[in-house]
């Protein structure tokens, strides 16, 4: 079976290149930064299903790696005089790297002791960062506006900073697709059902379990430092909000985790319940427990997601939600 | 020797689960391992392919040392193993869970590889038309045979095989037989617990009892079945007894 011909990957894959097409083609502004938050929020949703969905742990700190590895390409861009592509890079390869110092740490935990210990992690690293005065400390880091020029000036270097984000979530697409269709993706199915089982059976838990966090870690680093480039700066509150990752979560479950689709499905959804909730006046201030809220009920009642659901109830349209 | 095991010794806080078990297995033997409950059968397993270490001893496999080494590596190098408590990969299909024996086992298939491999393997257990389902869907009949459907599927060197008969009604008992000679007739050598006497009885070229962690006997099987000490150990266990006289 040739892995290019998944209807199920195409499906997923084009969704998001005809997306941003779109955007390129219109060129507005406005419609610009919004296509930015949600492709932002599909790439960190799709990394976080690597390590959620496919491995089966459920990770709290995924915006660590948002934060980190953006501080550091962040860091790279206004201080180093890096170009933002090169800078976000090195945002991913510093993320994958506390990726696997963390994991040699805490992927020994199982369950829910790996999950509240990840949401120890995020802590510790938004303390770190305050205080970490080659990173601005609590007051963060600001671009130095020549930093633009390389790209011809803001309003291009943002539309330049839209395309690497696109194109890093489509590369997001690709290696999640990848990795679930590989070897190395049918062990980690094996490690989420039962890892003793896994080991067993021959799967070197602690080593796969290991890459599939350093994968999921990476992509967050490349599009933290896109995004603070973007914005023009950074700081701790806004790079380890845990709401974030909380949401981030959700949006995993709510389309249906260990799917290709799901992450982006989820997405769509989360940002369009954002959208309508944001303007009423109740739930304005109450962000934190309507994600609570909603995880509640998916986790409950539609553990397999919006995806996952119609695929059970669809079984011919299985091949497309992949 | 395909496999040696040297005076194994294992504790577990104040229960001493193994006392010096110490025994060998020639290549393309069937051995059955037999013992009351409790007396440290499947703790020799776990012993046997890295789930646990022992406390001391030594664990031999094709003369490489493999004691203490995680069970991920003692599977790569030829050693598969069938649960006593089953245990599927739930949310994967029944073809998918073979594929894991197929693609982590001995010969570290590619996946495309495995899925022809688990094909195989799905046909010598019959378990062929189930394997779009999803594995926690099986019946405990079929669960069985999955498991050992995966191990197979690892093509190992040795196969421990925990109570697979267990559970299974008296037609399917005979096809699992059947199947395990099969499975011997490839070259496998084959170490079976079983508490279904007349089945392993027929089916071992040697049989080893255990008792409270000590090996009390081995041998032949009608050698086996007539050392006073064995039936001393099964007197606990009338019907246990009386199947093993009747042999
Ligand atoms: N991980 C463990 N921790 C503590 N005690 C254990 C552990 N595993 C097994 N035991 C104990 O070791 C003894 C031997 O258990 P084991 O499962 O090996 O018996 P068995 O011969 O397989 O019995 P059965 O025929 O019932 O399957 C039992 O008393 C059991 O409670
Ligand atoms: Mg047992």
């Amino acid at each position: 079976m040739n892995a290019w011909r998944q209807p199920g990957f195409w499906f997923s894959f084009l969704l998001i290149f005809l997306g941003g097409l779109v955007v390129l083609v219109l060129r507005q502004d406005t419609l610009r930064e919004n296509a930015f938050t949600i492709l932002m929020f599909i790439g960190l949703a799709s990394s976080l299903n690597i390590l959620m969905g496919y491995t089966g742990y459920v990770n709290f700190g995924h915006i660590v790696f948002f934060g980190l590895g953006g501080y550091f390409g962040f860091f790279l861009v206004s201080e180093m005089g890096w170009p933002v592509y090169l800078a976000a890079l090195g945002g991913g390869v510093l993320s994958a790297i506390i990726a696997l110092i963390i994991g040699a740490a805490v992927l020994r935990l199982r369950g829910a002791y790996f999950a509240l210990a990840t949401i120890g992690v995020n802590e510790a690293a938004r303390a770190f960062v305050s205080n970490f005065e080659p990173f601005g400390g609590s007051t963060g880091l600001f671009v130095n506006f020549s930093a633009y020029d390389r790209y011809g000036g803001a309003a291009h270097a943002l539309w330049f900073t839209f395309i690497l984000l696109w194109l890093v979530v489509l590369a997001v697409v690709v290696v999640s697709y990848l990795v679930k269709r590989s070897r190395f993706g049918l062990g980690l199915s094996a490690i989420r059902e039962d890892e003793d089982t896994a080991m067993v059976m021959g799967v070197n838990a602690p080593r796969d379990k290991t890459k599939a966090f350093l994968i999921s870690a990476f992509f967050p680093g490349l599009i933290g430092t896109l995004y603070f480039f973007k914005n023009g700066n950074v700081e701790p509150d806004d790079a380890f909000r845990f709401q974030m990752s909380l949401e981030i979560l959700v949006m995993v479950m709510l389309g249906g985790k260990g799917l290709l689709l799901g992450p982006i499905i989820g997405t769509f959804a989360y940002e369009r319940l954002r959208g309508y909730l944001i303007i009423s006046p109740i739930f304005k201030n109450l962000h934190l427990a309507l994600s609570g809220g909603i995880l509640l009920l998916i986790v409950l009642f539609v553990p397999g997601g919006a995806v996952g659901w119609l695929r059970d109830r669809l079984p011919k349209l299985r091949r497309w939600l992949e | 020797m395909i496999l040696q095991v040297k005076e194994v010794s294992i504790r577990f806080g104040g229960l001493q689960a193994l006392s010096d078990v110490s025994f060998e297995l020639s290549p393309g033997e069937i051995m059955g391992l037999i013992g009351p409950n409790g007396a440290g059968k499947t703790t020799l397993f776990n012993v046997i392919n890295g789930v646990y270490p022992p406390t001391s001893g030594e664990v031999v496999f094709r003369d490489e040392k493999i004691t203490g080494l995680p069970s991920y590596e003692v599977a790569r190098r030829g050693l598969a193993r069938a649960h006593q408590v089953v245990r599927p990969l739930n949310d994967l299909t029944v073809r998918e869970n073979v594929m894991v024996g197929a693609c982590f086992g001995r010969e570290r298939h590619s996946r495309g590889a495995a899925a022809a491999v688990a094909e195989q393997a799905l046909a010598q257990v019959g378990l062929r038309d189930r394997a779009e389902q999803m594995a926690g869907n099986l019946n405990v009949a079929q669960k069985k045979r999955l498991e050992l459907a995966r191990a197979l599927a690892a093509h190992p060197y040795l196969l421990l095989l925990d109570e697979v008969l267990a559970g299974l009604n008296p037609s399917e008992i005979t096809e699992m037989v059947e199947t395990g000679r099969r499975i011997r007739d490839e070259g496998i050598t084959i170490l079976m617990i079983e508490h279904v006497m007349q089945a392993v009885m027929s089916v071992s070229d040697r049989i080893i009892v255990l008792d409270y962690g000590q090996l009390i006997a081995g041998g032949k099987p009608e050698e086996v079945a007539s050392n006073p000490q064995v039936i001393e150990a099964y007197l606990g266990d009338p019907e246990m007894t009386a199947k093993l006289m009747a042999e």
